[in-house]
């Protein structure tokens, strides 16, 4: 079988379409995924293929959207949930905290609640405060429940394939703005470890951690940065939890600078976390600059285009914080 | 007391007797704001085309009786809770078309100061505590804005407003219920337009009306013909009557559709042409000015000048916010905290 390049979103949904092919225990249920395709067209066709018992339209319920595969993971099935905006996993947040990432320790591993609950992030739209959070870092802070965010059409397909394999809670992170970026894809399934970050550009001057859609912005950054002589690392982690450390420790160890980047707020986001593997670690005493942190201002996301434009990191940011970085200017 | 609302569409007698109630005056706004409500959406599509409006809008076109009739019902201190489909509920609870306009073009002189858009415009000295952009996310806050105006005790009541789609989240059972208990001034209008995005409410919801639930919550229910603004109103009228004298909750059903797609990215995919078109044969405003007329209210000459006024209307508030200048980057960081 051959590789062709697909859409970041053609390629979660040929893994959805191959896993439930596999698989007759996997499942979808979410709002609007039907003949609507979901939100952001993901599904679309899928209802076609597999009708409404396995691709399940349902009411404006986020919380029951999470109950159920939550439930539904307890009997032996591999539900996959889709939650419209990420916004709304708050409505689901009690079943994905209190009850699906809790269960297999609190029952003393007697269960397993393997799902995996697909929701996408991010601002860039004009759809203001309640349509743009990227809210990963308060599902990274609860134990017992993966979370992945990829960032190309080939990551997408190999990391959701491993998820609906995986036996714990996952939540699948996607970027909304990357739904229509192509890259190669192999046609047949395969699956990539949770875990396992990547080096998406090599270079010795710094290193960019990025998560989501900055991993994108970040790549372009580099290029830019490269004209001017300076070459940026660029490290997709990919999997946020499980965090693959040792990649981002050994990057920062061969450039002595750090620059993370992500588009939630800065305040309590997945950069604090990021900051401090690197500073815990023994890329500490290679460090020849503090670490940098750019990430959302600690606001909600505005309406107005050049607001919303400037409320997250964008390329020219990346750019700049890089190059200072680079020269020790911070 | 047990109150039974008045459901379906109500008599032609009972109407003239509503409308020999309201006089000319009220009627005549009524007609205006729904056609003010279309000129508005209509507006706001043709920007959205030219680029000068981004993001994404819900347009209520076809709906505008519910939105009219039931605040129609309400006194101007009275307040609303409304929703992503919002436009209709704000101007008829007397916003300022120039600052709604100028929210949708993103405008520094907005209701929201170009941070909410469509989806988020609020209007709270006119008593309208935001559209919002969760499904059913108004449905608690109606809870805590209920106990407020009972605290206050100046008869306030207010009006939370939600979709089909909505009265199938979780926060629709705890709303009700809590209203229910302690005996609040609410009165809840659901705007069943048939669907929640592509999901029919035929599916959602088991029961024949949405309506029907009241029951489990001791609360009397009502649905009425939602394309047919004088039943909205007497439906409503009578939920408010209740709120404001014996400090109690109802349930008002408007059964109406929406013309348009969900949003800015709808194929239409789950419904016909058909069906849009039949909808479309019952259109709220027509059949008002067609009852205006022969109950000869109106000439047909003055409905067409009601009509022109109110689409006069938003292209001077177009025009305005086309003037307005975009917010000034420098206060991006403003209002996050009081
Ligand atoms: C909690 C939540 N879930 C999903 C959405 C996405 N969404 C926006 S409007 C809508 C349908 C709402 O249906 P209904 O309540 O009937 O209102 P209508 O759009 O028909 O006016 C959905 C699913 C949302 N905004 N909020
Ligand atoms: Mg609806």
């Amino acid at each position: 079988m051959s590789t062709r390049d697909i859409t970041y979103s053609e390629a979660i949904r040929e893994a959805l379409r191959q896993e439930m092919q596999r698989d007759p225990r996997v499942f979808l249920i979410g709002e609007d995924i039907g003949v609507y395709g979901g939100g952001f067209g993901v599904t679309l066709g899928l209802i076609d293929e597999f009708g409404p018992e396995r691709v399940i339209d349902t009411p404006i319920s986020e919380l029951g959207i999470a109950g159920a595969i939550t439930g539904a993971a307890l009997t032996g099935m591999r539900p996959v949930g889709e939650i419209m905006f990420m916004d709304f996993v708050t409505l689901a947040s009690e079943a994905l905290v209190n009850q699906a990432a809790k269960i297999r320790f609190m029952f003393g591993g007697e269960a397993t609640v393997p799902f995996v609950l697909r929701t996408p992030m991010g601002s860039g739209t004009g759809a203001a405060a309640q349509h743009s959070q990227s809210l990963e870092n308060w599902f990274v802070h609860i134990p017992g429940i993966k979370v992945i965010a990829p960032t190309t059409p080939y990551d997408a397909k190999g990391l959701l394939i491993a998820a609906i394999r995986d036996d714990n809670p996952v939540l699948f992170i996607e970027s909304k703005l990357l739904y229509k970026t192509k890259g190669p894809v192999p046609e047949e399934p395969y699956t990539l470890p949770i875990g396992s970050a990547e080096v998406k550009r090599q270079g010795k001057d710094l290193s960019i951690i990025a998560v989501g859609v900055m991993v994108k912005r970040s790549l372009e950054a580099a290029e830019k940065l490269a004209q001017e002589g300076i070459q940026a690392e660029v490290i997709d982690p990919r999997t946020l939890k499980p965090l693959d450390k040792e990649t981002i420790i050994q990057s920062v160890i061969k450039t002595g600078k750090a620059l993370i980047v992500h588009e939630a707020a800065k305040t309590g986001g997945y950069g604090g976390e990021l900051a401090a593997v690197i500073a815990e670690s023994q890329a500490f005493d290679y460090l020849e600059a503090p670490i940098v942190r750019l990430a959302g201002r600690d606001m909600p996301i505005p309406y107005n285009r050049t607001l919303e434009y400037h409320t997250v990191p964008q390329v020219e940011n990346i750019v700049e914080a890089a190059r200072k970085l680079a020269r020790l200017e911070v | 007391m047990k109150l039974t609302l008045t459901n379906g569409q109500i008599s032609l007698t009972e109407k003239r007797r509503l409308l020999k109630e309201l006089g000319g005056e009220k009627a005549r706004w009524v007609l205006q704001t729904m056609h003010t409500i279309r000129a508005f959406e209509e507006k706001a599509e043709e920007l959205y085309a030219l680029g000068k409006i981004h993001g994404t809008m819900h347009l209520s076109i076809g709906m505008e009786a519910s939105a009219v009739g039931s605040i129609l019902a309400l006194q101007p201190d009275d307040l609303i809770l409304s929703t992503h489909r919002g436009h209709g509920h704000c101007i008829a609870k007397g916003a300022d078309l120039k600052r709604m306009m100028a929210e949708f073009m993103g405008k520094a002189c907005g209701y929201c100061r170009g941070r909410g858009g469509s989806m988020h415009i609020a209007d709270v000295k006119g008593g309208n505590l935001g559209a919002n952009g969760v499904v059913g996310g108004g449905l608690p806050l109606a809870i805590g804005v209920g106990l407020g105006l009972k605290m206050e005790g100046k008869r306030r009541i207010h009006l939370c407003f939600f979709g089909d789609g909505a009265a199938s989240n979780g926060a629709f059972h705890e709303s009700l219920n809590m209203a229910a208990i302690y005996h609040l001034p609410v009165v809840y209008v659901c705007e069943n337009n048939q669907y929640a995005m592509s999901f029919s409410v035929k599916k959602s919801c088991p029961l024949e009306r949405i309506s029907d639930r009241a029951a489990a919550y001791a609360m009397p229910g009502a649905t009425v013909d939602g394309n047919d603004v004088l039943s909205v109103y007497a439906a409503v009228r009578q939920a408010v009557e209740r709120a404001r004298q014996q400090c109690e909750p109802s349930l008002v059903e408007n059964v109406t559709y929406r013309w348009r797609g969900h949003s800015k990215s709808d194929a239409n995919r789950y419904r016909t042409k058909e069906e849009i078109e039949a909808w479309k044969a019952k259109d709220p405003i027509r059949r008002f000015e067609e009852l205006l007329t022969a109950e000869s209210i109106l000439t047909p000459s003055e409905a067409q000048e009601i009509k022109e006024a109110a689409y006069r209307s938003i292209d001077e508030a177009a025009a305005y916010a086309e003037s307005c200048a975009e917010p000034d980057l420098d206060t991006i960081e403003e209002g996050v905290y009081a």
